[in-house]
């Protein structure tokens, strides 16, 4: 109330907005002070010619209108390509890393031997995908390239997934199963491990949301005769509902961030010196993936239960 | 004909015994009980499995001596164990005292982002203001943007800082970013703060405004309480993101005296030229040793931390 009690005449809602402003007010200097120029510079790039001025240092702009966004869409031999599938891949990630997780951190809440420690093996890919070990484990690699050791065969063994899939395959085509789905199913069963490693983050997030509903609702629930599948569907899911939405836009921005896409970007400017082609690159693909975030949590939000 | 009868008359006393009724629903429910925990101790241990196993590798890799490398004999079990990966790397990266000023850096950067981030999210969630939802378009947008557009940007910032000059190779430009919301991921923060204070009811603010309590002070003794989980969640992934980040110590050149993770990437180059050992082999090994030697105080954190979850709800249980 130290903001809100000097203005004796202004109105409690009038209060509330100038106090949610101060609440807000240190994310609002830092954005304008470290993203919005970064923003401004990524679209002034976009829009022109970038040419670095060898020896001298800087850069020059030459405004060229839309030429980047004509260019990168109907004459860069792999960017539309690139795009189309890494958007493919966000979307079929992201609903079985969703699933998956919530699945997991419904086994993982129960009480159960051992829980402390299933917990901190669920949790070391959040550690071990870090970019830092990543980095390290990957120098260590390239350096043996060529040298045949014990120990990089058995690493390299023990990452595959080792599944032979063909034998079921073909037990599922008998059943006369549809093809689209069967290679669904079989995609998720081969990337396995992908999925397990890309879910610690939304395991715990999802910990946290089921250790934050209220025990008093399972106790009505159980007073008022509710079987378990009932008490999910009607009381765990629904309070679950808003963290799904946190958990999709940390999966699609995950996925998104380590796709081919985002990498091509990066390798135009830094490798290839097109420094505009490849701003015009980041702004399609931020403003895509922005577009797809808003539509399913629009989408999630309406049917969600908040309290205000 | 008889010996029919007889049954029908067993099996009708059977089905009226209530003694028996309620042992048969008794067995079912057990039976049922551990099937279902059946299935579930498979789920998990083939998971933890799946999870292991490359770690498996790595841990029983760095207790090999140079002859185990290369005997086609030893598998997994070190025929002549040695500690020697983890002496060398130790000493190397000094650990002890790179390990505590990284933990000192982590923590306070933690405390930072844990008060900021809470306080962002409580705002966003609970007060109305105009273009409220531009901002919060904002925050999604800082999440999403991949990091590497304002990298240019951010280093000419903290290159010439005012009337500070240059802040590089120094700690100070993640603490700024920090403060001002705009750390390693705390947009996602926000955003997850924003969540867990939506999801929690009205009334109890409403019970503490009418009895008279100051806006900031329902923030700080009601709503962070309330949402423990959600503080114990960021606490953890900050701190972990922190500990391993190498995107940031890499743009701002920060010292590798605090960063352990800045000492991985380092390490097997650092042994190979002050042992003179040049096999990539070997080298692989000290590089095992000290990821192994990186992992083992962030799982400990997570460890203590995620006992705090069952605390927070039973405290929760109280007020709410």
């Amino acid at each position: 109330m130290s903001g809100g009690k000097k203005k004796k005449g202004m109105s409690l809602t009038g209060k509330r907005a100038v106090v949610g402003l101060l609440f807000i007010s240190p994310w609002i200097v830092g954005f304008l002070a470290f993203y919005v120029r970064s923003f401004i510079m990524t679209i002034q790039f976009a829009l022109s010619e970038v040419t670095v001025n060898a020896g001298v240092g800087g850069y020059t702009l030459k405004f060229n209108g839309l030429e980047n966004f004509i260019y990168e869409f109907t004459k860069h031999p792999r960017f539309p390509q690139t795009l189309v599938t890494s958007l493919q891949d966000i979307l079929i990630d992201v609903p079985l890393i969703v699933f998956f997780s919530l699945f997991m951190a419904l086994l993982l809440n129960k009480k159960f031997p051992g829980r402390t420690l299933v917990r901190a093996i669920f949790f070391i890919p959040v550690i071990m995908n870090a970019d830092a070990i990543v980095s390290a484990i990957e120098m260590a690699r390239s350096a043996m390239m060529g040298g045949v050791s014990a120990t990089s065969a058995a690493i390299a063994e023990s990452s595959g997934s080792g599944v032979n899939m063909d034998y079921y395959l073909a037990l599922f085509k008998e059943l006369a199963l549809p093809d689209s789905l069967l290679d669904y199913v079989v995609g998720a069963i081969g990337r396995i491990n992908d999925i397990i490693s890309a879910s610690g983050v939304q395991i715990v997030i999802f910990i946290a949301a089921l250790q934050s509903i209220p025990s008093s609702l399972y106790e009505v629930a159980k007073i008022e005769g509710a079987t378990g599948y009932e008490t999910f569907w009607k009381v765990t899911f629904p309070m679950v509902l808003p963290h799904i939405i946190t958990n999709i836009v940390y999966t699609v921005v995950d996925s998104f961030t380590s796709s081919q896409i985002v990498e091509m970007a990066y390798d135009t400017a830094y490798k290839d010196q097109m420094w505009g082609l490849s701003s015009a690159m980041s702004f399609t693909t931020t403003v895509i993936v922005c577009l797809i975030l808003g539509v399913v949590c629009g989408l999630i939000q309406k049917r969600t239960f908040y309290y205000n | 004909m008889q010996l029919v009868q007889n049954y029908k008359a067993k099996f009708q006393a059977m089905k009226d015994d209530k003694q028996f009724a309620n042992d048969r629903r008794k067995a079912v429910r057990i039976s049922k009980k551990v099937i279902l925990g059946l299935f579930k101790a498979v789920v998990l241990i083939g998971i933890s499995y799946m999870i292991l196993s490359p770690l498996i590798g790595m841990i029983s890799n760095s207790f090999f001596s140079d002859n185990d490398v290369y005997n086609p004999m030893v598998y997994l079990f070190p025929v002549e164990g040695t500690l020697e990966r983890y002496t060398t790397s130790i000493k190397v990266m000094s650990y002890g005292k790179v390990l505590f000023n990284t933990l000192l850096y982590d923590l306070t950067l933690m405390a930072v982002q844990l008060l900021i981030c809470s306080l962002v999210g409580y705002g966003f969630a609970r007060f109305n203001f105009p273009f409220k939802k531009v901002f919060f378009a904002c925050v999604v947008v800082m999440i999403v943007l991949p990091m590497n557009t304002i990298m240019l940007p951010l280093y000419m910032t903290f290159r010439n800082f005012g009337p500070f000059g240059n802040l590089l190779s120094t700690p100070v430009p993640m603490y700024i970013m920090t403060a001002l919301g705009c750390g390693l991921r705390s947009g996602l923060y926000i955003y997850i703060f924003n969540q867990f204070f939506r999801g929690l009811p009205k009334e109890i603010e409403e019970a503490a405004f009418v009895d008279g309590a100051g806006m900031f002070y329902t923030y700080s003794r009601i709503m962070l309480v309330n949402a423990m989980p959600s503080v114990i969640t960021v606490s953890i992934f900050s701190l972990v993101w922190q500990y391993n980040d190498s995107f940031y110590a890499r743009m701002f050149t920060i010292s590798a005296n605090i960063l352990l993770s800045k000492k991985i990437g380092s390490l097997s180059d650092t042994v190979a030229n002050s042992y003179q050992i040049n096999d990539p082999t070997i080298l692989q090994l000290y590089t095992y040793a000290g990821i192994i030697l990186l992992v083992i105080p962030v799982l400990l954190i997570y460890v203590l931390l995620q006992r705090k979850f069952i605390e927070g709800v039973e405290r929760s249980g109280i007020v709410g």
